[in-house]
């Protein structure tokens, strides 16, 4: 029982930290068709970031104001990202891959460079880095300071996306891009804006990785955006809640096969839950069990049409 | 070529594709071009030309043949990746994972099952390639997300085994370290210093190889097929082709050449080496592909080689006495050929969208 809620409540900080990498994707990819490589660059930098602020302040000042600069520094990388190199390839999905390939190279590899290959250790606040018993289980506070960013940022989006005039702007690109502008609405400004978006969720990944793992190391964006990449496909490309619910399975399946199956089996199983969902999931044309059976029962509910992509 | 005379060739001219890229295969300029090519290669090894800057020693020099293999063998992996993503369209981010199944599978095999080389290349061959169907068709089947979907399921199945092996299960793959070329199962004719010139034949065959059959099927109609599910993949089905097959036939021919591949990078580099189980391992092949020019016959191989090449100047660079003299910030992200490369990658994206082989094709014009 113990060591079952340890490893609900890792998985549950694991799950935050992919969450907030993956809703970050899912709005970029939803909205302009970009599958944007650079993220987990935007991650490691500002991780990097925060671990030279946390080390100038120090205490849990620095931890508040690694998390402000973290986050304030994927914002600004991603907007210029966007404004200098994306927004000029627009309509070419393609190519604005590939400038994100080229950036995803180069920036870890800048900053290993200054950096230094070797993982740096992540200085945590006292308060933080203490356990507390749940349950009878001794629990590292950190994790219940991810789950509760991770759930801010759940509200925090969804908030925005409903309830706001640019969330609508969102909405609305999400679904269908050339109607929104053909109505006038400029779509590059939220362009603009959900990419910001993203880099911002993902520089508040990078610093809160940081505290998770203890440290903070040149590649561990692209390892991380390998696990956003996978939430994003189980969760789909159209709701930050799906995305939600698939980074809480991805997670706690992560931590339960570690330490149940065998120790690395943990990111084996969750390519297997991945493969599962694919082949369970109904492709167009062939429909899966489930709506075969709504189908029989129910009259059809009229289709949604399916939005541009097909972009690779 | 197709570009100079629509007329003359007819209807031939219609089927050519929105850059000129096929019906190519005839022509006599092109075999001259080969010709010239494979003879230049072929004489390579027979040059003691010192080429002071280009490269360390002189052409014939071990290190010098060590460094073209190397170029060789990458300008073949590029040219099988280019089969997914310049001839088919798909995007791949799982490639790696055939060339290190190629060569851990090889040096495996020859390890803990006491196989000689060849036998060992063979089962590693059949056994991936049979591997490569079943990943196949799951990764072609999240058709929802569109080219999305293949790419990242691609992406996840190479990073499973990128952490298998980094993992050790049981001491078997080395974990960083790798596995180093078991020399007692490899013909010694492939073994020390002195025999580099015969890897070097050994890189120049697989590149050989590859490049024919990849030229040969392009040009053939299944290759036909291909282009066009590149282009518009909805009036392929329409027009009653399989897609699915076809995309699929793309996926085991493309991942059964990396892994021979895999087998000859393992005997170039007389290891195993878990960096090439990386997804930045793919994204290499990726931008050596659109550097050189994809979908197009040389420009992968251009590519590549000179990709690696770079690559392997730029390290010799970063660690000479210009840039060591350099102040600190500017000398830091010139020892780190990625960064270099990474951003000419970039530069290269907008300034030569077609690629290397499309700014030599704009010359001729």
């Amino acid at each position: 029982m113990n060591t079952l809620v340890l490893l609900t409540l890792t998985g549950l900080g694991l799950a935050a930290l992919y969450f907030l990498i993956a809703s970050g994707l899912a709005l970029i990819f939803g909205l302009m068709d970009v599958l944007n490589f650079a993220h987990g660059a935007f991650l490691t930098v500002a991780s990097y970031a925060a671990w030279r602020t946390a080390e100038a302040v120090g205490g849990g000042p620095g931890l508040l104001a690694a998390l402000l600069i973290g986050t304030l520094t994927g914002l600004a990388l991603a907007a210029v990202t966007e404004l200098l190199l994306i927004r000029r390839l627009y309509g070419r999905p393609k190519e604005q891959i590939l400038v994100t390939v080229g950036l995803s190279l180069a920036i870890p590899a800048l900053v290993q460079s200054y950096a230094g290959a070797d993982s740096r250790t992540f200085p945590v606040p006292d308060a933080l880095s203490g356990t507390v018993g749940v349950l009878g289980a001794q629990v590292p506070v950190n994790r219940f300071l991810l789950i509760g960013a991770a759930l801010a940022v759940l509200v925090g989006v969804h908030l925005l996306l409903t309830r706001t005039r640019y969330g609508l702007v969102v909405r609305a690109g999400v679904e269908d891009r050339a109607m929104v502008s053909a109505l006038g609405v400029d779509v590059t400004r939220a362009f603009t804006l959900v990419f910001a978006l993203g880099g911002a969720l993902a520089g508040l990944a990078g610093v809160l990785g940081g505290v998770y793992f203890g440290s903070v190391s040149p590649h561990r964006g692209t390892g991380l955006l390998i696990f956003g990449f996978v939430v994003v496909i189980i969760g789909g490309l159209h709701s930050i809640t799906g995305v939600a619910w698939a980074a809480l399975a991805v997670g706690l399946v992560q931590q339960y096969a570690n330490y149940y199956i065998s120790g690395g089996f943990g990111d084996i199983a969750v390519v297997i839950l991945l493969a599962l969902v694919i082949l369970a999931r109904p492709t167009p044309g062939r429909e899966g069990p489930l709506a075969a059976l709504r189908r029989v029962t129910r009259p059809p509910a009229p289709r949604r049409a399916i939005p541009p992509g097909g972009t690779a | 070529m197709t570009t100079t005379a629509p007329t003359a060739k007819g209807p031939r001219a219609r089927t050519a594709g929105p850059a000129g890229r096929v019906g190519r295969l005839g022509g006599r300029r092109s075999w001259l071009v080969t010709g010239g090519v494979a003879l230049a290669l072929l004489t390579l090894p027979y040059s003691a030309l010192d080429v002071p800057l280009l490269l360390d020693g002189p052409v014939n020099s071990a290190g010098s043949l060590q460094l073209f293999a190397l170029c060789l063998v990458f300008a073949g992996l590029a040219l099988s990746y280019d089969v997914l993503f310049g001839r088919t369209g798909l995007l791949s981010f799982g490639h790696a994972l055939w060339i290190a199944g190629g060569a851990y599978g090889t040096q495996l095999a020859m390890e803990r099952l006491d196989m000689t080389l060849l036998p060992a290349a063979a089962l590693t061959l059949a056994a991936g390639t049979a591997a490569a169907c079943l990943l196949g068709a799951i990764s072609l089947l999240p058709l929802a997300l569109g080219g999305i979907g293949f790419a990242m399921v691609t992406l996840a199945f190479a990073q499973a085994g990128s952490i298998w092996v980094e993992r050790n299960p049981g001491g078997l793959t080395g974990g960083e370290e790798g596995l180093p070329l078991d020399a007692d199962a490899v013909p010694s004719l492939f073994v020390g210093i002195g025999n580099t010139v015969n890897v070097y034949w050994l890189a120049l065959g697989y590149l050989a190889l590859v490049a024919a059959l990849v030229w040969a099927v392009t040009a053939s109609p299944v290759g036909k097929v291909w282009q066009a599910i590149r282009d518009n993949e909805q009036r392929v089905s329409v027009l009653g082709r399989d897609p699915f097959l076809h995309k699929l036939g793309a996926f085991v021919l493309a991942s059964a050449l990396a892994l021979l591949g895999g087998v000859v990078h393992l005997l170039v580099t007389s290891g195993a080496t878990p960096e090439t189980t990386t997804a930045e391992f793919t994204l290499t092949l990726l931008v050596m592909v659109v550097l050189g020019g994809a979908g197009t016959r040389w420009g992968p191989i251009i590519g590549g080689a000179l990709f690696i090449w770079l690559d392997h100047r730029l390290t010799a660079l970063g660690v000479s006495d210009a840039v060591a003299g350099l102040p600190e910030p500017l000398a830091a992200p010139l020892s780190e050929p990625l960064v270099v490369l990474g951003a000419l990658f970039v530069v290269a994206v907008y300034a030569a969208p077609g690629g290397l082989a499309a700014l030599g094709r704009g010359r001729r014009r």
